[in-house]
């Protein structure tokens, strides 16, 4: 099973992601931002961090990093794509997934161990949880705030595409408490918290984040 | 020679939580009678040779598509030539 990590330049937890795949028992694949080549993978992670600076707006450059361009194309055919954080912005500024992450309300990066709660396991990506399941993960960023018309969020509700909403906190205004949203395939799931941080007893605040990885590796069993 | 310039705004629904903290500083300086703050980014693109239709459409699909997210912010193009 063949799980590719894109790096682009500023990202951060492309490590932290390969490591998280290996871990579930996947190969992960090294991507490389300016080329053009998925490497035969059989899904995508996009990592955390700063991508080309997180310059104009997070994610709006590196959307059109030639490595998005096969992305795109492959994630409309089916291709699993998972975008945490940064990846998660890089999934909106795409269009691959609705609405947009903007400034936290409070204006402060926030960093903290953040509970959620799992509610949607019919994605690639969740497959591997309890519906309804609590979990425990880093979460980390600025710019965290989803935001999107009340129509476009009535869409993703009714539709069940919200795979993760915030517990107990909501760390940065998202609308309605959402954590993660999928497509309405369920290939393309966008995440703000760090499920690859929390992979492992010695580092991690539990290793909830496991679910994430090994929800792939079924999904692409069974595809 | 020609200058273009894109204005990119939050719309208007959508929080600028740094507006507001700027609204929040003015207060506390002593400016009365502020009733909201918006914060947006300016570009300013500047080009040899003559603007033409096909090159303005161009920059209007970059501003669109690259410069603005249409999902929370609007853009306003301006073309200044050189006199």
């Amino acid at each position: 099973m063949r799980i590719g990590v894109v790096t682009f330049p500023g990202s951060l937890d492309d490590r932290d992601a390969a490591r998280a795949v290996r871990l579930a028992g996947g190969e992960a694949v090294a991507l490389w931002h300016g080329d053009a080549d998925l490497k035969n993978v059989d899904a995508v992670v996009l990592p955390g961090g700063f991508s080309y600076g997180d310059y104009l707006r997070c994610g709006a450059i590196s959307r059109f990093a030639p490595v998005m361009s096969e992305i795109v194309t492959a994630a409309g055919g089916g291709l699993p794509v998972l975008g945490i954080c940064n990846g998660f912005q890089i999934l909106c500024e795409s269009h691959l997934l609705p609405g947009a992450l903007t400034r936290n309300d409070h204006l402060h990066f926030i960093c903290r161990d953040q509970k959620l709660r799992i509610e949607d396991t019919t994605s690639a990506w969740t497959n591997d949880f309890a519906l309804g399941q609590e979990i425990l993960v880093p979460l980390k960023n600025g710019e965290g705030c989803f935001v999107a018309d009340e129509h476009t969020l009535d869409e993703l509700e009714g539709e069940g595409r919200v795979i993760a909403r915030y517990l107990e906190v909501n760390p940065n205004g998202s609308r309605r408490d959402i954590a993660g949203i999928r497509n309405a395939r369920g290939n393309v799931v966008g995440l703000m918290p760090h499920p690859e941080h929390a992979v492992e007893e010695l580092t991690g605040p539990s290793t909830d984040g496991l679910g994430f990885f090994t929800s792939i590796l079924h999904a692409v069993v069974n595809a | 020679m020609a200058r273009v310039v894109v204005d990119v705004m939050l719309k208007p629904e959508i929080l600028d939580p740094q507006g507001r903290a700027v609204q929040g500083a003015l207060g506390r300086l002593g400016v009365v009678g502020v009733t909201d703050v918006r914060q947006g980014k300016q570009f300013v693109i500047e080009l040899e040779g003559e603007v033409t239709d096909e090159r303005r459409e161009q920059l209007h699909a970059i501003a669109a598509e690259l410069l603005c997210n249409p999902v929370i912010e609007d853009f306003i193009l301006v073309v200044e030539e050189d006199q």
